[in-house]
């Protein structure tokens, strides 16, 4: 799945677009939609209208990568006719934008106007992170109070978005903003879809030294691009918490559009809850 | 180690069940120690090879290069394997051709028995530790002595190597002292890392001086010249294959490449992706036994080329891509799996993230369908393969195999071992869900109004994490109410 070369531009990006599509994924639409609204926001602010599909479900990422290409089909296939207009596709998850961009054409089948279809779409679907910075060119003042973050990035943007050099860039654009590098950086937290499921003692495993690595920079919070990899790290750092008896939580966590959108004068979806 | 697999000599190590996987999986990570050594040991690997490869862009190419050399061999496979056995032959070289660990054993066995051997010397091999080539040696009464410092301590434990490249990564000083202590007679114990390796030097010494035959792996065959390439560090590759009288070369039918100018690049990524080593300390390359005027060298020397199970993956043109390895162990340094559980939790002659995608081949699905599941697809072995094998493409296609419907015809023996129709129809069932936006709509819309009826429990996930529960309103709701 390392379709990306590292150390090389993972690809050419477009001028600024009109208007885009928003692809929220399925996690975040029922799991964590406040950082969905704040994508949205963030985009909007820089002038440029999101679409929201209505009938977007999911990628078909979490049959695919179980081994049931079949199922996986019929969702994909569901969801070639949400783009019509010639806009760029956002995502904020680098592991259903790789899903999009490398793998749709693959699990397609054999029809030649699918696969052109899949194929058109999948040369326009950016990961959140990777257009804020390339496309939108994001550069918003950092009107909030210094603090130290520390930054997860997932293995799909690392590996096959090849923009694993994105966020630090984009959090280096916020003047108070340190960031603080943790152990293993590279190393996946152990999520996995349904690994976590099937193996739950390695991905433990793994997912609480990420978890200790990530607590060890002493960061007052992680950011991350993705809501899979955020869900699986602050859960468990929930259940640290929660076994030790400590009620605030101990590595809290957002998705880094919710934290560039509080940093730079937004109002985020979840402040207002 | 409480981890490792049973290994009762003369007993074939063949295990994976489900179960057992799984319960190894367990006692391995509980295992603060193996998982403190393997760290250790797995990080000191990827910061030499790291070291190895300052220039990104000279690493890319190189891999391009290996990946096109690994894929023309294989693409002119039965072609190279012709050229390789008369070429071989012509250089005096004898060519036999195992299908099974069985026959490869037999054909061994045979030579072995026609020069009344007692004793065989071994070379680092990981094919003969494949074919449990020692059991069947001391079963028919032979001999065989392991002389890589590594396999030694793993034989003189009656374990199996917990890494291709580093048998006995997973065994400490002290328990090395101990085995010296308890298996070599007259030797006190010592963890001193010197005097150790004398001591088993010595031992290794006298061994190769009465050994009747020698054993060896192969790195590269060349087919254009008839040359078995060998790489290796501590000469004992050398002494196995010069000294006794008889050398037998063990060998995988994918490890042929057509030209010798395909040698440097393959050795040269090789050495580094595996040890971090510019170069290794030997490069051995044998062209036939010992000629008329010639002082030393075997006066036989034979080839063992194995299939068991690689034409299986030879015919298919996704999973042929599992036969470019060149066995470096990169993709187990790197594998946050393998870091956590070692080597022998595995239960497979090739651990980590090679030995789930090539044990399926050898060993069948009903044994490994478990194997390619233990992976949470990083792709961080993909990115550092010195060939480019697509891992984690291969595992997908793998899990796939295994929990299809039995059906005819299968592309891999043992397809669908693991099927389970109750998965199946979830997988069906949520397929219907997702794949028709009105009834995933009224799906999600439940969901996030009944979440306070989210189970607390949720299976693996709540082993060690706080339970998920739907946010009260979905984005789609929230960007409604919005505009």
């Amino acid at each position: 799945m390392s379709s990306h070369t590292p150390g090389t531009p993972a690809r050419t990006y477009p001028p600024r677009p009109e208007a885009v599509y928003f692809y929220a994924t399925c996690l975040v639409d029922m799991f964590v939609p406040e950082a969905g609204m704040d994508a949205i926001t963030l985009l909007e602010r820089e002038g440029i209208r999101v679409i929201f599909p209505d009938n977007q479900t999911c990628c078909g990422q979490p049959a695919f990568t179980s081994g049931f290409p079949d199922e996986a089909r019929q969702v994909v296939e569901s969801q070639l006719g949400l783009f019509p207009g010639d806009y760029p596709i956002v995502v904020p998850s680098g592991s259903c934008a790789g899903m999009i961009r490398w793998h749709w054409e693959k699990v397609i089948g054999n029809d030649p106007a699918l696969k052109a279809r899949a194929a058109a779409i999948a040369a326009r679907t950016f990961e959140l992170a990777e257009f804020l910075l390339h496309v939108v060119g994001f550069d918003r003042k950092d009107e909030g109070p210094a603090t130290t973050v520390t930054l997860h990035t997932s293995c799909s943007a690392r590996r096959e978005m090849g923009t694993h050099l994105v966020g630090r860039e984009l959090l280096a654009r916020l003047g108070n903003v340190s960031l603080a590098h943790h152990d293993h950086e590279s190393e996946c937290c152990g999520f996995g879809g349904t690994f976590s499921l099937k193996h739950p003692d390695v991905s433990t495993a793994m997912v609480s030294d990420k978890v200790a690595a990530l607590k060890a920079t002493g960061a007052s919070q992680l950011v991350t691009a993705d809501c899979g990899c955020m869900l699986n790290i602050t859960k468990r750092a929930a259940r640290e918490d929660q076994d030790a008896g400590r009620s605030t939580p101990s590595l809290p966590g957002e998705h880094l559009a919710t934290f560039l959108l509080r940093r730079t004068g937004g109002s985020p979806a979840g402040d207002q809850q | 180690m409480s981890t490792q697999a049973q290994n009762t000599a003369g007993q074939p190590i063949a295990f994976v069940s489900a179960q057992a996987l799984r319960a190894r999986m367990h006692d391995a990570v509980n295992d603060a120690h193996l998982r403190q050594s393997f760290r250790g040991a797995m990080d000191f690997l990827m910061a030499k090879r790291a070291a190895q490869f300052p220039d990104e862009g000279e690493l890319d190419s190189l891999r391009g290069l290996s990946e096109a050399i690994r894929q023309y061999s294989l693409s002119k496979l039965p072609d190279l394997l012709e050229q390789l056995e008369a070429n071989l032959t012509r250089n005096g070289i004898q060519v036999h051709w195992a299908e099974t660990p069985d026959e490869a054993n037999a054909i061994m066995l045979g030579i072995a028995r026609r020069h009344q051997a007692r004793l065989i010397v071994k070379g680092k091999s990981m094919v003969s530790e494949e074919i449990e080539f020692n059991h069947a040696m001391e079963a028919a009464g032979v001999g065989a002595l392991e002389s890589d410092m590594g396999e030694y301590i793993v034989q003189l434990a009656g374990e199996k190597p917990s890494h291709i490249i580093m048998p006995a990564i997973h065994q400490t000083k002290q328990q090395i002292a101990k085995l010296f202590a308890e298996h070599i007679p007259g030797v006190d114990y010592t963890d001193n890392v010197d005097a150790l390796i004398q001591i088993g030097r010595r031992v290794l010494r006298e061994k190769f001086e009465i050994a009747d035959i020698g054993l060896s792996g192969v790195n590269f065959a060349v087919a254009e010249t008839g040359t078995l390439c060998l790489v290796e560090n501590e000469g004992n590759g050398r002494m196995c294959t010069t000294v006794p009288k008889v050398h037998i070369a063990i060998t995988g039918i994918e490890k042929v490449i057509e030209k010798l100018e395909h040698v440097a690049p393959l050795f040269s990524i090789l050495t580094r992706s595996a040890t971090g080593q510019a170069v290794s300390t030997y490069f051995n390359m044998i062209s036939g036994p010992r000629r008329g005027d010639d002082r030393d060298g075997p006066e036989e020397v034979h080839l063992v080329l194995l299939d068991n199970g690689r034409s299986q993956a030879y015919a298919d043109e996704q999973l042929r891509k599992t036969l470019q390895c060149i066995r470096c162990g990169a993709c187990m340094n790197h594998c946050p799996v393998y870091t956590r559980i070692g080597g022998h939790a595995y239960g497979t002659t090739y651990p980590g993230p090679i030995g789930k995608i090539v044990s399926p081949h050898m060993m069948g699905l009903e044994q490994t369908h478990l194997l390619p599941t233990a992976s949470s697809l990083c792709g961080a072995c993909g990115e550092v393969c010195p060939v480019k094998i697509p891992i984690p493409e291969l595992l997908i296609r793998l899990r796939g195999e295994a929990q299809s419907a039995p059906h005819a015809n299968p592309a891999m023996v043992g397809q669908g071992a693991g099927y389970d129709a109750k998965i199946s129809l979830l997988w069906k069932l949520w397929a219907r869900l997702y794949a028709r936006p009105a009834t995933y709509r009224a799906f999600t819309w439940l969901a996030t109004r009944l979440r306070f009826l989210t189970p607390k429990q949720q299976s693996g996930w709540t082993a060690a994490r706080t339970p998920l529960k739907p946010a009260p309103r979905r984005l789609r709701d929230m960007v409604k109410d919005r505009r």
